[in-house]
């Protein structure tokens, strides 16, 4: 049963890739059946923009549904959802009108909301859950008041005739929808402050599911988020633009800044798609203030950038999550402080592991380095805006990106180094196994398209173009340089992967080669490492996660805030002998302290206003009914 | 074709055996100006081949990282080597990289040696890699931002283009921009490469200690391809501030003639460079550890300054 329901899911994500790749290149399929729902019925339509997305959905979906034979499959109700969740999540793309789009998204959020809570027995899923609900549907909330003022502004629920209309809505009404539709998606999108939901529901998730929901899930929010500002309302004002990219900056920094002192590894994962998703909005909010100033082919190049960045944040991310899945699998526990040692038990995982670590910290010639190399030469270029305010932000967002790579860099030492090597820091850890050969096979496809996508970017940029091209209503560049070589904007820049990991592989073999010839010796000899005199060599002498991450705890602290606490227990007879430490630096979160805290406070306080009306006096409430009868005539 | 082989090999054997020197120089320099005779500039040779007649010695503790580290830093240097502009604005190389692969190819190196610092399970080894990561992640934003303020003047990243763009200008050297842009620049080498005042090569106090932290477990042959390879990058990033920030002598069209006046030019300015290096290495003390933040912040105000110098003249 449990293969069968994740063959139909990888079967299912071969036919997404399939139609995605004809909707990308320009394949053209509706489907309208008007009686299945009401209000303007079922209707689906394959864009180059949906196919895209559509084709990323069915990538991820295919390695993912075969690890899930691999590891323990779950309750039948998990795979039932397993399904639900992985088709609604391809129709999302599809959707063309208010109602199927409504009840795509929803039984998307749904179907995960049941695999957030797949185990009902412990407190932490629970919660994950319950947070997960709130938000996915406050901003469901969001998205449908957009949806619904648009619809009754331009006169259709159908998107087709918003992109007609839209544009010659008043400016107040396209700022409203902008705002409301934009937070939608964000909040979906885990984008700094709406990502509260995001580190509790990915870990709580099975690690297949994980994957999707980070790999390809919240990349719904940036479908919607591209549909809304590029697509459905056109050309916005500057702030909206600037609004994005700032968004992306603080996303991207501080998420990475929470993935840094993270020791649970899918977490930490976590926190690096809030991270990778404000990466992707650095592209997008650039290319829609080069699209208000009417510089296409810039803007074609930053969408084209922000599209590059969500393929290889999929490949990468699912990767990771795979990965990490395998090592909680193999040690039963996802706190980094207990592992270590893994690269032997499990070479494997760990080859692939180390893989989508090095491509997530942007090391060349993987393909995280592809598209952030892409996205910087997209923010070099705001002087051509000939706006130095601009520039300002333009600036940050440099910066900004600049400093989260570094950081991804150290995260990615901490959570490869800390997880896979020097001795395991527990007995679970010691005794870990490789994961069975699906799993593996998964893992070991992913990786093979991170350094794919690293070393292809000839062939994907054009292709990306011509879909980035198809979103913003221009004609796509006739060519960006030849097969070896990407050129970006003329002679502004141009990067060779393929050339460089050539050289990288030849360069690693000169020295093997080289040795011998100048008489360097080939004795080894194997010995403790050095201790300073110490007798044994045990795991308590590593480094830990924490340790490692104390520098940034301390460069950071303004934001971090470590609240402190330590208790020492001493031995009854004398000072001098400690029984016990217990140590805490935890940080604290500054958006729970100083916004969603404030605003439940605010909440509870409103509703225990609101329970002086609630008196239990069945009068009274007839009193009510009538005085909203009077009103509602009077106001009629 | 053929000149570009020759490029390619004359870049690669002026950096890697002239790497060594450097570092000799450095340190000749260093001991006569406290007033020691200091060991002869031709000693990181001698060093290099004891290293590499002794055995390894290994800790079974350690996985394949760590074996193949080494190996993988020399590789990012030796191909850094192709991209930077040592001997030729365009080396057979510098189509496929830019300012922003360098610094990511280096970052490759750090990402690596970080790893195996973390890979014998000692204490000092990770505490070197993770204070490692922390500098090279701070210098990050530095090196971008002064890298956009050229690529703002130039109108491109491309090295070479950079190269010949600023060789044309004729007030370089008086442009705040251009000064500002260089002394951001010169501090991130400095942490970069684990000078004074970041990290001081010369200690081997566990405290104090970054970069011979993380390398403490390595040995024979394989200390002598990390000490080569950080006398590369230490080779590489001042060959990159002469050429890119005072590119004179170098936009010729490539001959063996121009080659060999690049060749003298960048001698005389890796004189220079190193002379300034080892008389702010005898000035200064270390930093603490947690002051090398403000450093770094620093420079990277300097890097924001010259960007505004930019945007401002223009």
């Amino acid at each position: 049963m449990d293969r069968l329901a994740y063959g139909l899911a990888a079967l299912a994500g071969i036919g997404a890739t399939a139609l995605g790749g004809y909707g990308m290149f320009g394949g053209v399929w509706t489907l309208r059946l008007a009686w299945l729902v009401p209000l303007g019925g079922l209707e689906l339509t394959l864009d180059p923009l949906g196919g895209f997305f559509l084709a990323l959905i069915g990538f991820t979906l295919v390695p993912a549904s075969i690890y899930a034979m691999g590891s323990s499959g779950g309750e039948r109700r998990d795979r039932f959802a397993y399904l639900v969740f992985v088709l609604s999540m391809c129709l999302v793309p599809l959707a063309s009108n208010t109602m199927t789009f409504a009840i795509t998204w929803e039984l998307m959020s749904l179907a995960s909301y049941f695999l957030v809570l797949h185990d009902r027995e412990s407190k932490e899923s629970i919660h994950a859950g319950w947070v997960y609900a709130v938000m996915t549907h406050a901003g469901l909330a969001c998205l449908l008041a957009g949806m619904l003022l648009l619809g009754a502004w331009t006169g259709s629920p159908r998107f087709e005739d918003w992109r007609a209309a839209a544009p010659a809505l008043s400016g107040t009404a396209r700022d409203v929808a902008f705002v409301l539709l934009v937070l939608g998606f964000a909040g979906k999108a885990g984008v700094i402050p709406l990502h509260v939901w995001l580190p509790l529901a990915h870990p709580a998730a099975p690690s297949h599911v994980s994957a999707l929901m980070s790999g390809v899930m919240i990349k719904m929010g940036v479908y919607g988020i591209l549909r809304a500002s590029l697509d459905w309302l056109g050309a916005g004002p500057a702030w909206w633009g600037v609004a994005v990219l700032l968004a992306g900056a603080a996303s991207s920094v501080i998420g990475v800044l929470y993935a840094l002192v993270d020791h649970d590894l899918k977490r930490l994962l976590a926190f690096h798609s809030i991270e990778n998703i404000g990466i992707i909005l650095l592209g997008i909010g650039s290319a829609m203030l080069y699209q208000q100033a009417g510089l296409e082919a810039l803007a074609l190049l930053g969408l084209a950038a922000a599209l590059y960045h969500t393929v290889n944040h999929a490949a990468f991310k699912a990767l990771l999550f795979l990965g990490a899945g395998a090592v909680v699998h193999a040690t039963g526990t996802r706190n980094m402080e207990e592992m270590g040692g893994l690269i032997k038990r499990m070479p494997w995982t760990a080859v692939c592991f180390l893989v989508g670590s090095a491509a997530i910290a942007a090391l060349p010639p993987l393909n995280g380095f592809v598209s952030e190399w892409l996205t910087f030469l997209v923010l070099f270029q705001n002087t051509r805006l000939d706006a130095p305010g601009l520039s300002l932000v333009f600036t940050l967002g440099i910066a900004s990106l600049a400093l989260t790579s570094g950081l991804a860099m150290a995260c990615f030492v901490k959570a490869f180094g800390i997880t896979f090597l020097a001795l395991p820091r527990s007995d679970a850890a010691a005794r870990a196994h490789e994961v069975p050969p699906t799993m593996r096979v998964a893992m070991a496809a992913l990786a093979a398209s991170c350094v794919a996508l690293g070393v292809g970017p000839t062939l994907v940029v054009p292709a990306l173009g011509s879909i980035a091209a198809s979103v913003l209503g221009v004609t796509p560049p006739a060519t960006v340089g030849d097969w070896l070589t990407l050129r970006v904007s003329g002679t502004f820049a141009s990067l060779s992967t393929l050339a460089i990991a050539i050289a990288l592989g030849l360069a690693l073999l000169l020295p093997l080669v080289a040795l011998p010839l100048v008489g360097a010796s080939r004795r080894t000899r194997g010995y403790e490492t050095w201790g300073c005199g110490r007798i044994v060599q045990t795991a308590r002498m590593e480094y830990t996660a924490t340790a490692f991450a104390n520098p940034f705890k301390r460069v950071f602290d303004f934001f971090y805030r470590p609240a402190k606490r330590l208790d020492i227990e001493f031995h009854p007879e004398s000072r001098f002998f400690v029984e016990r430490i217990e140590y805490e630096n935890p940080a604290r979160s500054i958006f729970d302290d100083w916004l969603y805290r404030p605003a439940l406070d605010l909440l509870r306080a409103g509703a225990r206003a609101a329970r002086t009306l609630q008196s239990g006096s069945a009068n009274l409430y007839l009193a009510y009914i009538l005085a909203a009868l009077l009103l509602m005539l009077v106001l009629a | 074709m053929i000149a570009g082989f020759a490029v390619a090999i004359v870049q690669v054997l002026v950096v890697g055996v002239g790497a060594p020197l450097l570092v000799g120089v450095l340190r000749t320099l260093k001991a006569r100006l406290v007033g020691r005779r200091g060991p002869s500039p031709w000693q990181p040779y001698a060093d290099l081949r004891k290293l590499l007649a002794k055995e390894v010695v290994i800790s079974p503790t350690t996985s394949w990282v760590f074996r193949a580290t080494p190996y993988v830093l020399v590789a990012t240097m030796l191909v850094t080597a192709l991209i930077v502009p040592v001997a030729v604005a365009s080396p057979p190389l510098a189509f496929a990289g830019n300012i922003i692969l360098l610094m990511y190819i280096f970052m490759l190196g750090t990402f690596f040696l970080a790893l195996a610092g973390l890979d014998a399970g000692s204490a000092f080894g990770g505490m070197g890699s993770s204070r490692e990561v922390a500098v090279a992640a701070l210098a990050e934003p530095t090196i971008i931002v002064a890298v956009f303020a050229l690529a703002l003047r130039a109108g491109t990243i491309d090295l070479g283009r950079v190269v010949e763009h600023f060789g044309r200008e004729p007030w370089l050297a008086a442009n705040p921009a251009h000064l500002l842009a260089f002394a951001a620049f010169f501090i991130v080498m400095l942490a970069e490469t684990g000078r004074l005042p970041v990290d001081n090569p010369a200690t081997h106090l566990e405290l104090t200690m970054i970069h011979e932290a993380m390398v403490l477990e390595y040995s024979g042959r394989y200390l002598a391809l990390v000490e080569w390879a950080g006398a590369m990058k230490l080779f590489l990033f001042m060959t990159l501030l002469a050429n890119l920030f005072f590119p004179w002598g170098l936009t010729g069209p490539a001959g063996s003639a121009p080659v060999l006046l690049a060749l003298l030019a960048l001698a005389a300015k890796l004189a220079v460079l190193t002379s300034v290096v080892a008389v702010l290495e005898t000035m200064v003390a270390k930093l603490r550890l947690f002051r090398v933040p403000e450093l770094l912040a620093g420079s990277f105000a300097l890097a924001c300054l010259s960007l505004m110098a930019v945007i401002l003249v223009r």
